[in-house]
């Protein structure tokens, strides 16, 4: 709360120190604006960046470590702390901190966590104060200084300049070390289930069945974690999206190119960008609530055992989800062919349908792939759609009419309800997820080269 | 408003019309870019058409093979003919005629397959043959007919587009003549070459009036006066003067022709 204070006066104290720097400048200058080395605007906003900016990591530093801090401290307080396990460590910090907050008080807590309680709070609000007032001074502080830095010959649009840019590389920084940081604790985890399960007998394992059996007579819970089902699955009801989306945009996307009439374009384009933005769970239900039955009827008419979820459902309406993703992205890779190649065409009596068929797409169809890798890529990690339509039994098959599951769809439901993070049960969720993430990253790097290269051609 | 053309005596006596134009109004959309245009093109005759940019060059050239056909906004009124056949005929069909009547480009615009497919292109379309030895040999004499045979001859499978801007202009010749039409139409198409591989051309559209029929559209009144035999100058969608070329550089009968021609404007 104190901190939500701290931010807005903080805030106050920049935006005025804008106008104090401005009016500075502008009397330093004594009236002779030609003299000052950046316009006044700049004198402000130097005293407003360096009384708000680090004001304001003061506050996040300070939110970070203050918790960390604190509970250390109340923690080596707590009488035989030197002997108790991490998770006794965890349980009392929690019992303290509920307590502070006043819940769970009874006859027999101990008189060591009602101490620590208080000492909790205390240190709380001393933390609190404490922040409030290095804030404070800090901003007053770079205030005073900026303030007195300011002079004619002062170079203050450069150094404004240093600080946005600086601020600018920051948040890349943090946006990098983000990924990175994702990227690591994927790795991390799947060491501790590679730990536990041979990353041979994941990666070729036929059998998988993450139950890991209780007690010795459960039946269908071996513990076998062989992802080559999940992944035959993926491929499957990949494949079979994009049977559906590949036709049907590419054709979309030559007739929005080449065929369509301005007018029909100007509606038909916005269209299809609505249908990229349908929620991917209404895709869902409108798989397993009117398509899959659909299959299922087709399946039997055929005399084909089709079970109630099916790779086919998921997979069609997955390609009619990717239908515009594959022909905006064509029809920009189909434009981006030269008008010079169709007059071209044109001019040696080629008709419209030649011309895009020896012309066009052989030109285009590197870009072409190149879309076609991204949405592959998307079908892979799409997940929603195949958590409601394609089922969850592990199956190796090729039959489209049979559940099969894939990849996401095991991370979703291995991770539902509770779990502890040491079994191989819940550790497979990051390998899975590291392969997963490790597939899409080439395909997306293929793709986005092999988009690249083709655009090149033609500047 | 429209201004008299003015028809030189000599021009009736030689030659047979290839093709004919008559009071051809061409809009694009609202806007007016030929103002009722009559031209003939004599049978193995250059004709060059000059003027200043924007006056409607190119519009004309592309009436003459239903090129603007391509453009959703453009209405073209009048009579058009080839061999007295009325080109915008609706029972004509478009690919016949531009088999017939084709076209070269400003800027060179070979396809980006080899060398090789880029001239059989034409002839598979249209289906002149689809057996190996003939399409070879229409291959080989389109490239000597555009000069272009003993430079590429060894290397007929690399793209087309790796060639330089001369060459890739002279294959783009070579395709067209690949199909073997009677008229060339050529927009500009030395603007974006260097002196040399301009002279190339200029030689090659002088060889090639022995067989076609050639209409080419020049910023370059020299490149004019050195390759046709005829000359129409527009100014601002009219064609002001239609004449031997000698004719009307020496002795031109309209002044805004004199005017254009001296380099007073344009
Ligand atoms: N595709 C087009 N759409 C609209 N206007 C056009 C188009 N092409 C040409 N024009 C207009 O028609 C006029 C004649 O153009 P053009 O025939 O290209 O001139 P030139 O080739 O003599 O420079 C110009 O005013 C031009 O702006
Ligand atoms: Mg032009």
């Amino acid at each position: 709360m104190s901190a939500g204070i701290l931010f807005a006066l903080i805030l106050l104290v920049a935006f005025s120190g804008y106008f104090i720097g401005r009016g500075r400048s502008l009397s330093v200058a004594g009236g002779a604006m030609a003299d000052l080395h950046s316009l006044p605007s700049y004198y402000g906003l130097y005293i407003a960046l360096w009384v708000g900016v680090p004001g304001i990591f003061l506050i996040l530093v300070w939110l970070f470590l203050e918790p960390i801090i604190i509970e250390a401290m109340v923690l080596s307080s707590i009488p035989g702390y030197e002997t108790m396990t991490e998770p006794d460590r965890q349980l009392a910090l929690a019992t303290v901190r509920n307590l502070a907050g006043g819940i769970g008080i009874r006859e027999d807590t101990s008189a060591d966590l009602l101490a620590a309680a208080s000492r909790y709070t205390g240190l709380n609000s001393t933390s609190a104060w404490m922040m409030f007032a290095v804030g404070m001074a800090l901003a007053a502080g770079t205030l005073a200084v900026t303030y007195r830095h300011i002079a004619t010959e002062m170079r203050a649009r450069n150094r404004v300049e240093a600080i946005i840019r600086f601020l600018l590389v920051l948040c890349s920084v943090i946006a990098i070390l983000t990924t990175v940081g994702i990227v690591l604790s994927l790795l991390f985890e799947s060491l501790r289930f590679f730990a536990r399960v041979p990353p041979q007998e994941f990666l070729f394992g036929f059998q998988w069945s993450p139950q890991i059996a209780l007690r010795a007579d459960q039946a269908g819970a071996s513990g076998a974690f062989g992802m080559i089902p999940l992944f035959a699955g993926t491929l499957l009801i990949g494949a079979i999206a994009m049977l559906v989306a590949v036709p049907i945009g590419l054709t979309a996307a030559i007739y929005l190119a080449d065929y369509a009439p301005a007018r029909v374009r100007a509606i038909v384009k916005p269209v299809m960008e609505i249908l990229a933005g349908i929620p991917t769970v209404v895709y869902g239900f409108f798989a397993i609530l009117t398509v899959a039955p659909v299959v299922r009827d087709f399946g039997v008419m055929l005399g084909i055992d089709a079970s109630a979820n099916s790779a086919l459902a998921a997979g069609v309406v997955m390609g009619v989800m990717i239908v515009p993703f594959v022909s905006s992205l064509s029809d920009d890779v189909i434009n981006a062919v030269p008008q010079a190649m169709r007059d071209g065409s044109y001019g040696l009596g080629a008709t419209k349908s030649e011309t895009i068929r020896l012309v066009i797409l052989p030109a285009a169809i590197p870009g072409i792939v190149g879309a076609v890798l991204l949405a592959v890529s998307r079908a892979i990690g799409e997940t929603m759609i195949v958590v409601m339509a394609a089922g969850l039994a592990a199956n190796l098959t090729v039959n489209p009419f049979d559940a099969v599951t894939t990849v996401t769809v095991q991370i979703a439901t291995l991770l539902v309800g509770d779990q502890e993070f040491d079994s191989p049960k819940t550790l497979s969720v990051f390998a899975l997820g590291l392969v997963l993430f490790a597939v899409t990253l080439c395909l997306n790097v293929i793709a986005l080269r092999v988009v690249r290269k083709y655009r090149e051609k033609y500047e | 408003m429209s201004a008299q053309t003015v028809d030189a005596e000599p021009m009736a006596a030689v030659g047979q019309a290839k093709m004919t134009a008559r009071d051809v109004d061409v809009y694009y959309g609202e806007k007016r870019a030929l103002h009722s245009v009559d031209c003939d093109v004599i049978e193995n005759e250059v004709l060059s058409l000059i003027g200043p940019s924007g006056c409607g060059k190119s519009t004309f050239l592309r009436c003459l093979n239903r090129m603007n056909d391509t453009i959703d906004i453009c209405r073209v009124e009048g009579n058009i003919t080839l061999d007295s056949q009325d080109i915008y005929d609706k029972e004509l069909d478009v690919v016949q005629l531009r088999a017939r009547v084709g076209m070269v480009f400003q800027k060179p615009n070979p396809f980006p397959k080899s060398i090789y497919d880029n001239i059989a292109y034409g002839p598979r379309i249209h289906g002149v043959s689809s057996h190996k030895d003939d399409l070879d040999g229409i291959v080989q004499r389109s490239l000597e007919g555009a000069g272009l045979w003993q430079e590429v001859k060894d290397r007929l499978a690399e793209p087309g587009t790796g060639l330089s801007g001369g060459q890739q202009q002279r294959l783009c010749i070579a395709r067209a003549i690949a199909v073997s039409p009677e008229v060339i139409l050529m927009d500009e198409p030395c603007s974006a070459l260097d002196p040399i591989a301009t002279a190339h051309i200029e030689e090659l559209i002088d060889e090639l009036r022995q067989n076609f029929t050639i209409v080419i559209v020049t910023h370059n009144m020299q490149q004019a006066a050195r390759v046709s035999q005829k000359t129409a100058f527009f100014h601002l969608g009219e064609l002001v003067e239609h004449n031997l070329t000698g004719e009307l550089f020496t002795n031109p009968k309209d002044e805004r022709t004199q005017g254009y021609i001296t380099g007073r404007y344009g």
